[in-house]
């Protein structure tokens, strides 16, 4: 029977009570749990994985630009080809200077975000100062990588503005997390980067900058099935986050592509109206 | 009174944790030390008992570092002492890494008292016989601080406090003649506080100053007989001012 080796761990989140040795002959021995017993045991870890591991159908994007970190999602949810949801928040409100998006396993990004708001209300109760965004992001990445290989599914990025000014890092359940200026998540942000990318200037204005990521998301939603619904384009500054709009891609659509009736079709229009 | 001090975990009637205060004793009987913080610098001070002829007296260092930025000063259990420095080192760099920022001064004291006071709430264990002085800056403010633990748990910041043998009289010198005070100024005021309770001279006594930019320095010998010396000749000097010019001796 294998045995798997968490003697590395101090303290193991699965089992807040202390990992407890299995079969109590050799109290000496590291405490293990026991791993299902078959053949390929690789094979089937990779299987497994593959299972639970669902493409993360969205789009969010996230910047660093003069004013602070502009972040925006859609808010489509996909099971399979079943959209099972036009308007779920994908922008979670860790505490009032911090943002972090959900993009994978909805109630996996929920749950340990709501978890890290409480970690970060924690360390601001005991330091008397506000959690950095490095610090809060190093949190949530040390957490994945303890869950790691089992099943997490959560590409989120962490956006807030410090004392250092503003911060924002893309964190992820295989435990990478990585510091940067531009990230896009999910099944959409090929699309969305297309867009960030070529009209990025770091000094823009904010409602530049907001009008930029709405056009991103606006992008990836036509362009990618799993993505869609409204997009919703926040900004943080130095005194906080603010919610600056939420448009429906559909209508946002012919904004940006108004419809040119050919004559037949307006006369039809007209005629309907009057 | 003697039933309630067997086990750490037992009150006394009357409110008492005997084992603390015994350990509070051990502290009482440990060497002098003491701490002061000037606006840009802060000095820990340490009695140092005559070292034998054999003994490399480079492998007993009373004052050590934390971190680049922290320094630390005791009295009381040496080898209690050894084991609180090493599990402070280690949170210093895992704080590092958790939140990729160095400690503050006020975390790392809090994480010492805390793990004090861990070991007067445990059953079969007692507490660590030894108070903690505990100085550095700030990483992100620069602002300088100065804490001290105790072995019941407690801590709190302190312009410039005294633990160990004779702590009392240091305490009054420091209260009457504490300002604030900056380099050279700061040093000087340690090294008198310490030279009411110690022989005087620079083998008897320890000095590291801990500054923003060079971190910890210890000084060595010769600079503290030279600043003792400096201090001796303003003594004289103001004893003679107070003196009144000298009169013929009445018959």
């Amino acid at each position: 029977m294998m045995e798997l080796d968490l003697s590395g761990f101090e303290s193991c989140p699965l089992f807040p009570g202390g990992v407890v040795a299995d079969h109590g002959e050799n109290p000496l021995a590291a405490a293990s749990f026991q791993l299902p017993a078959c053949s390929d045991f690789d094979g089937f870890q990779k299987d497994a994985i593959q299972m639970t591991k669902p493409a993360k159908g969205t789009t969010t994007l996230a910047f660093v630009f003069k004013e602070g970190v502009i972040v925006a999602a859609d808010s489509r949810a996909t099971m399979g080809g079943y959209i099972s949801s036009q308007s779920v928040k994908k922008i979670v409100e860790i505490n009032p200077h911090m943002l972090g998006t959900i993009a994978g396993g909805a109630a996996d990004c929920q749950f340990w975000h709501r978890n890290l708001g409480i970690k970060c209300r924690l360390h601001e109760l005991a330091n008397k100062r506000r959690i950095s965004v490095t610090g809060a992001s190093k949190l949530l990445a040390n957490i994945l990588y303890s869950y790691k290989g089992m099943g997490l599914s959560v590409g989120t990025m962490i956006a807030g503005w410090d004392e250092k000014g503003p911060g924002l890092y893309y964190v992820d359940n295989e435990g990478g997390r990585l510091k940067g200026t531009r990230f896009s998540v999910g099944s959409g942000s090929p699309y969305a980067y297309g867009v960030l990318d070529s009209g990025y200037q770091f000094n823009m204005s904010v409602e530049e900058a907001a009008e930029l990521a709405r056009r991103a998301i606006y992008h990836a939603t036509f362009h990618d099935g799993a993505s869609g619904g409204v997009a919703s384009v926040y900004h943080v500054g130095p005194q906080g986050w603010k919610k600056l709009s939420g448009d429906d891609v559909g209508e946002l659509h012919y904004k940006y592509y108004p419809m040119i009736l050919t004559p037949t079709e307006q006369e039809m229009a007209d005629t309907s109206a009057a | 009174m003697a039933r309630y001090d067997r086990a750490i975990t037992v009150f006394s009637p009357d409110g008492h944790l005997f084992q603390v205060e015994y350990a509070l004793e051990a502290v009482r009987k440990g060497n002098a030390a003491v701490g002061v913080r000037g606006t840009d610098a802060i000095v820990l001070g340490v009695e140092k008992k005559s070292t034998p002829k054999l003994q490399d007296s480079r492998s007993v260092r009373k004052i050590v570092s934390l971190d680049t930025h922290i320094a630390l000063a005791c009295a009381g259990l040496k080898a209690d002492a050894r084991v609180l420095i090493n599990r402070a080192r280690i949170e210093c760099q895992s704080h590092r890494l958790t939140v990729e920022d160095p400690v503050t001064v006020e975390y790392i004291t809090r994480y010492i008292a805390g793990l004090q006071q861990k070991y007067t709430q445990s059953g079969g264990v007692r507490p660590f016989g030894l108070s903690a002085l505990i100085v550095g800056f700030d990483p992100d403010t620069g602002v300088p601080a100065l804490y001290q633990t105790d072995p019941s748990g407690t801590f709190s910041a302190w312009k410039a406090n005294a633990t160990g043998r004779n702590s009392n009289s240091m305490r009054e010198f420091l209260e009457k003649n504490y300002k604030e005070t900056s380099g050279q100024e700061t040093v000087k005021l340690a090294i008198r506080a310490l030279l009411e309770v110690v022989e005087s001279g620079g083998k008897n006594i320890e000095i590291a100053v801990m500054t923003k930019e060079q971190g910890l320095r210890q000084l060595e010998e010769a600079e503290i007989d030279a600043i003792v010396a400096e201090i001796e000749a303003e003594k004289a000097a103001a004893e003679a001012a107070k003196k009144p010019p000298s009169k013929d001796s009445l018959v």
